[in-house]
């Protein structure tokens, strides 16, 4: 029941548990029950809308910086990912194989504004060697969603 | 001017789906809950064979029967999801969808005078395809209290001396029925003491929810050569727009229905059957995947219709329900045209799939769980009316 309880919610976080119950031939109480599990163990993490902001009037600038940085004893990168990931700015970080240790996401309100905040913030951390700045243009997928307008049924209607 | 048509096609009513479809499309923003195709798109990788063998040119006819990768692939699937083995040099034909497939094996194999046995409901194009081919279909009203499956007396009662074919089509559209090794054992035993032949359409094969594989009744003892499978690419890997399906069966019977296919179409195009050959290779994923998802929202609306009140015998194939809506003192036809007029949500009459289809919906669900939640819901409003107006 977990597994599909889990690949359902994931695509759809939404979905009133009674609909799930019969999705999967489960009773509603253990579905809710199963998914208040879930949440306590901490398999599930949170519950997310995704927005296309440029759909807004709202402005938003999206950046990806690879950061590079020197480990510290004992605690490895794990630290310096916490000073990073404090910041609200900071969408996702990810420790990463390769030229670079970091992949942060960084959501700001312009271009600028995300701009000061690698200078300012990021670069400026003990233990940070480099980063590497790459603004986000156009988000064509994300989270396994295609982001574009809602795809038309152009089957016939009736075959 | 002179009659320039063939009364003998003229006299073939058209297809019940048919004249739904135009009442549907003169309706502005219907939500229709009458596909008999998937929703999902083929998958990306198979589509991209497709794009490559184009890019490279591969642009002409193949073999009669198929290209021979492609059937090798056909022979391999058949073997690994039915324990079947068929030879793909001379037992595996590559067709135009499965209806081709059906088409040619009536033409090879009935003539005048012979009966074939059609149980109904089923789909539409069974029973005008024996026509063409010149033979006498002789349909058997199949029960709902039976789940819809072919029982012994039934099949008995229906065999005369001219009886030579048997066609079956499970899992079923439009009942979304299935037969399993049981049942399909007990008919098989008729059909080799009545020395009959079986056409089997198991386009839906992939689409059973027993949670038992589906049974092929050639796969039973006896049967194999007695039996022409037709199955294709357009429900189990969402396919339906590259026309592409096969038959495999006993070399003489295949050898003649490859004489027709030559004929008439010579070849299945070209561009399907590399991406098809993708499909058979890496496909098994693609066709759980989409089981599961279709299997949720069965029962998503089997629950559904239960609250409703309106009895639905639990399907297990397919991607159809039929509820029946006996209760409500209308026809099919009546009912869904209400529905459509009243609510705008279209589903086929049962009575569009045979006479036994009488006081019985299809409804596909091969629909979002959005799109489902919205239909059902209209069709909630419209049953409740129903019942209100009853009241009064």
């Amino acid at each position: 029941m977990r597994d599909k309880i889990l690949a359902i919610l994931e695509k759809n976080a939404r979905i009133d548990p009674k609909d799930l119950a019969s999705l999967i031939g489960e009773q509603e109480e253990e579905v809710r029950k199963e998914i208040e599990r879930l949440e306590d163990e901490g398999i599930i993490c949170g519950y997310h809308t995704m927005v296309n902001w440029s759909k807004t009037d709202l402005e938003k600038a999206d950046a990806f910086i690879e950061v590079k940085v020197t480990p510290q004893r004992g605690v490895g990168f794990d630290q310096i990912a916490e000073r990073i990931w404090q910041y609200p700015e900071v969408t996702s970080i990810y420790l990463i194989s390769g030229n670079f240790d970091f992949a942060v996401f960084i959501q700001g309100k312009s271009m600028r504004e995300v701009a000061m905040f690698v200078s300012e913030k990021l670069s400026t951390i003990d233990g940070v060697l480099s980063t590497s700045t790459q603004f986000i243009l156009k988000k064509y997928k994300e989270q396994g969603t295609v982001i574009e307008a809602p795809k038309k049924d152009e089957r016939i209607l009736v075959s | 001017m002179r009659d320039p048509l063939n009364s003998f096609i003229e006299a073939i009513p058209p297809s019940g789906i048919r004249k739904f479809f135009d009442i549907v499309s003169e309706m502005k923003d219907a939500i229709s809950l009458g596909v008999g195709e998937p929703d999902f798109d083929t998958p990306w990788h198979v589509r991209e064979e497709g794009i490559y063998s184009l890019e490279k040119g591969k642009t002409f006819y193949t073999s009669n029967a198929g290209l021979k990768e492609l059937r090798t692939e056909i022979g391999a699937f058949m073997k690994r999801h039915y324990d079947l083995s068929y030879d793909p040099e001379g037992e595996i034909i590559v067709t135009v969808g499965g209806s081709e497939a059906i088409d040619i094996c009536f033409r090879a194999m009935l003539e005048k005078g012979d009966e074939v046995i059609i149980p109904e409901p089923c789909f539409v194009s069974y029973k005008p395809c024996a026509i063409l081919a010149g033979a006498t279909p002789v349909t058997i009203p199949l029960q709902e209290k039976n789940h819809f499956r072919l029982t012994p007396e039934e099949l008995l009662s229906h065999i005369t001396d001219r009886t030579k074919l048997l066609f079956i089509s499970y899992p079923n559209n439009p009942t979304g029925a299935v037969m399993e090794r049981e049942d399909l054992e007990k008919i098989a035993e008729i059909v080799i003491e009545k020395d009959l032949y079986v056409l089997s359409d198991e386009i839906y094969s992939e689409l059973s929810y027993t949670g038992k594989p589906h049974v092929s009744i050639a796969s039973l003892p006896g049967m194999r050569d007695r039996t022409i499978v037709v199955n294709g690419f357009s429900k189990a890997f969402a396919m339906t727009g590259w026309r592409l399906g096969y038959a495999c069966g006993p070399k003489r019977v295949m050898e003649q229905m490859l004489k027709i296919h030559q004929f008439a179409i010579m070849c299945a195009p070209t561009t399907s059957q590399y991406a098809a050959v993708e499909a058979m290779r890496n496909g098994d994923e693609d066709i759980a995947e989409m089981r599961e998802s279709y299997d949720q929202r069965r029962r998503y609306l089997l629950d559904t219709f239960a609250e409703m009140g309106v009895p639905c015998f639990p399907a297990q194939g397919a991607f159809y329900l039929f509820p029946c809506i006996k209760q409500f003192g209308m026809s099919s036809e009546e009912f869904a045209t209400k529905l459509l007029e009243e609510q705008k949500v279209a589903v086929v009459p049962g009575s569009a799939f045979g006479d036994s289809g009488e006081g019985f919906l299809r409804i596909s669900y091969a629909y979002s769980l959005r799109d489902l939640k919205k239909a059902m819901e209209k069709i909630r409003l419209f049953v409740d009316g129903l019942r209100e107006k009853e009241g009064k």
